[in-house]
């Protein structure tokens, strides 16, 4: 068996994506296995028809690594992979998508709502943008409904403001949700499967220092405060773990998963997106959770690896 | 913001925001011949210890090269550096303490902020026309500086191709700067790594030629030879060189002695004068296809510089758009370009963008400039949707604030970005 590590791609998040890739590799390495790594190019499939016996780690952000497009390939291809199948990734990845699923199976998600730009060309800005100001409210957080890393998403205070966060947003995708901005403990919640088993890793509470968990923040280090286990009650730990269980059910992931949620006041947490393919980087969460677990990165990396090649091809 | 420039390397992607030089043609297999040549016959002298100035030879040819554009300099008065950039840093670090003034153009070279911000220097910007520095926006700001009490310490100028805008000083404006800067006592850091990629005309003589004790000139072989071999050299009065070379120990015992020999061997071993010629000739034909495609794809209210040397053209957007905001559109559409804010100290440059000619094919910058054009005219239509096409420039909105602090730190693409 040789692992195949997939990493870099066309997206917005590629410069991450290369990173993640290059920490799960080493990580794969270190745990003895046999690893290449390798970008989405046209000599990919030339590469995994040479290999005997390749299960492919998918480290890619954004774009067809997290939509499902890569996944449908390798399933055509026959190629075992680590990770969510084809339509999970991509109802998984979509805002617009999963948010809805979730609230509708139960979970608290922020009040919302998604419009293509076209509507906004069709039906005139003004009209809509008072409208969503009257219907979300402010403070809200306007984002593209298929970017990570907090890329095109930006608060809006302000009735003013919201034009130019859609315009925006809108540099990133076709399509936006505007969600109520939820105060609280923002926290991640990481998910792994093991051996049919589902666990909640510990949450990871995230302070930026500028206030914004926006790309720089989470890819710079000493930008961020990460606290892990999450400073929050005993009740709340649970409430956050059973919501990212429930999500990662709702949904129907597999292998791994990374929920971002915000815990209210009260207690409550709100489920804000959840991520298929986490970030694997030095400074990324599910990493940090999983050493809070007591977890070795490369034995988990290896056993998510060996659960994909006993599985097959899908 | 620099992370988006990670597409600029897959090669769907038209990148017109990288510097590198296009060495393809350099006569590679004879050079490699060379090279083992050089290892075989001078190894116990090339891959050893040398002298912290730079060897002598080294430091001749670069008073040959720098003849071109009549500099006449002696070889004592050179020091060698792992380039220009490394010649930069410790200029500023012989120069420069906290909060001292440096004066530069607005825009300049984005390698030099940082440079001059990791020695916490204050950058006060002097604006551009046509011809180079404005000599008007200079004297004010030097008048300001000294107003606040505080000296400037030199002025950085780039004269030919300037790094972002492509604007070449005349020689009149030279003329003036250098007897402004006799006047006033001010020392000028003359930064020439484009002066021999003239692709029109003949190169202009340099600062330096004006016999002006106030330049310290910085050369380099990254554009002329090659980026890899990392060397250049500065060319200062003897006070100053004593404390470059201790400098320079200090930071690296001496700079690459290989490196010296390597290229002393090119320029020894191959035409070295016909080579600049062709490169010349394949950048003309890079930036006459830049400007074919912007005439023929741009929108109205676009405007831009007609280099005549160098690698980069400097555009400005139409009104309201900002060049930051819009980069991931362009990204989507395969094509990359630096934003304007990143040669700035004070963030300002959102209208602005810098397109390089200098790595793609004639055939893909213009393709470049034709998904570049469906770019600006998509953002335009985004923002006349929402009502932002009225927007004043000076009005900003949350991403046209100007940036600060960190969120200014590497805005341009790494070294290795195409």
């Amino acid at each position: 068996m040789k692992v195949v590590v997939l990493a870099g791609g066309l997206s917005h998040e590629r410069e991450v994506s290369l990173h993640s890739g290059r920490r799960v590799a080493q990580a794969l390495k270190s745990a003895g296995l046999d690893v290449i790594e390798s970008d989405v190019t046209a000599t990919l499939v030339d590469t995994l028809k040479s290999i005997d016996d390749p299960v492919v780690f998918p480290t890619l952000h954004g774009g067809v690594g997290e939509d499902g497009g890569l996944q449908q390939a390798l399933k055509l291809l026959g190629v075992p992979y680590v990770g969510s199948r084809p339509s999970v990734c991509r109802r998984a990845f979509n805002k617009a998508i999963a948010g809805p699923l979730v609230s509708e199976a139960g979970l608290t998600t922020p009040r919302s709502a998604v419009l293509p730009h076209d509507m906004f060309t069709e039906l005139g800005a003004g009209h809509l943008v008072k409208a969503l100001a009257e219907y979300i409210g402010f403070p809200m957080m306007v984002k593209p409904v298929r970017s990570g890393s907090s890329l095109g998403a930006t608060r809006v205070d302000k009735l003013s403001e919201l034009p130019q966060a859609m315009v925006g947003a809108f540099a990133y995708g076709d399509v936006n949700i505007v969600e109520e901005y939820v105060e609280g403990t923002e926290v991640a919640v990481s998910v792994l499967e093991l051996d049919g088993q589902l666990q909640a890793l510990p949450a990871v509470q995230i302070d930026p220092v500028s206030g914004f968990y926006d790309y720089t923040a989470r890819y710079t280090a000493g930008e961020t405060k990460f606290t892990t286990p999450a400073d929050i009650s005993d009740a709340a730990a649970q409430a956050v773990a059973e919501l990212a269980l429930s999500a990662h059910r709702i949904l129907g992931l597999r292998d791994l998963s990374r929920t971002d949620a915000i815990i209210r006041p009260d207690g409550t947490p709100v489920f804000i997106e959840i991520n298929s393919a986490p970030g694997m980087t030095e400074t990324s969460l599910m990493p940090m959770a999983v050493e809070a677990a007591g977890l070795d990165f490369g034995e988990v990396c290896a056993r998510l690896v060996k659960q994909a090649a006993a599985r097959g091809r899908d | 913001m620099r992370s988006l420039f990670a597409v600029a390397n897959r090669p769907e992607v038209v990148s017109l925001a990288g510097g590198m030089p296009n060495i393809e043609d350099l006569p590679r297999a004879a050079l490699g011949e060379a090279a083992a040549k050089l290892i075989a016959d001078h190894g116990t002298q090339a891959l050893q210890y040398g002298s912290g100035q730079g060897e002598a030879f080294i430091r001749e040819l670069t008073c040959e090269i720098m003849a071109l554009e009549g500099v006449n300099a002696n070889p004592d008065d050179v020091v060698m550096c792992a380039g220009s950039t490394q010649g930069l840093d410790i200029l500023t670090r012989v120069f420069i303490d906290p909060g001292d003034v440096i004066l530069t153009e607005a825009p300049t070279y984005v390698g030099a902020l940082s440079t001059f911000a990791a020695y916490q220097a204050q950058i006060v910007h002097v604006e551009m026309d046509g011809d180079g520095i404005s000599m008007a926006a200079l004297d004010q700001a030097l008048a300001t500086v000294r107003a606040q009490g505080k000296t400037a310490k030199f002025l950085y100028t780039i004269p030919n191709f300037q790094n972002p805008s492509g604007i070449t000083q005349t020689m009149e404006r030279r003329r003036e700067l250098v007897e402004f800067a006799e006047k006033e006592h001010l020392l000028i850091l003359e930064d020439n790594p484009y002066g021999l990629l003239t692709i029109d005309g003949t190169p202009k003589p340099a600062l330096r030629s004006l016999e002006s004790d106030q330049i310290i000139y910085l050369g380099s072989f990254s554009k002329i030879f090659s980026p890899g071999v990392r060397l250049g050299w500065i060319v200062a009065p003897p006070a100053v060189r004593e404390k470059l070379v201790l400098t320079q120990e200090a930071a690296t015992l001496c700079p690459s002695v290989f490196s010296q020999f390597l290229v002393k061997t090119y320029f020894d071993t191959f035409d070295w004068r016909s080579q600049i010629v062709e490169f010349n000739d394949m950048y003309r034909a890079r930036r006459d296809a830049m400007e074919d495609g912007l005439a023929k794809h741009m929108p109205e209210g676009m405007t831009w510089t007609h280099p005549a040397g160098g690698f980069f053209v400097w555009a400005q957007l139409p009104q309201g758009l900002d060049s930051q905001a819009m980069l991931p559109r362009a990204v989507t559409a395969k094509v990359a370009y630096v934003p304007g804010p990143a040669f700035y100290a004070d963030g300002f440059g959102s209208r602005y963008m810098r397109l390089s000619y200098c790595f793609p094919t004639p055939e893909r910058i213009f393709e470049g400039t034709r998904r570049l054009g469906d770019v600006i005219k998509a953002e335009l239509a985004m923002r006349a949707t929402f009502g932002l096409d009225a927007l004043e420039d000076g009005q900003t909105s949350p991403e046209q604030a100007p940036l600060t602090g960190k969120d200014q730190h590497g805005q341009g693409p790494a070294p290795d970005i195409l």
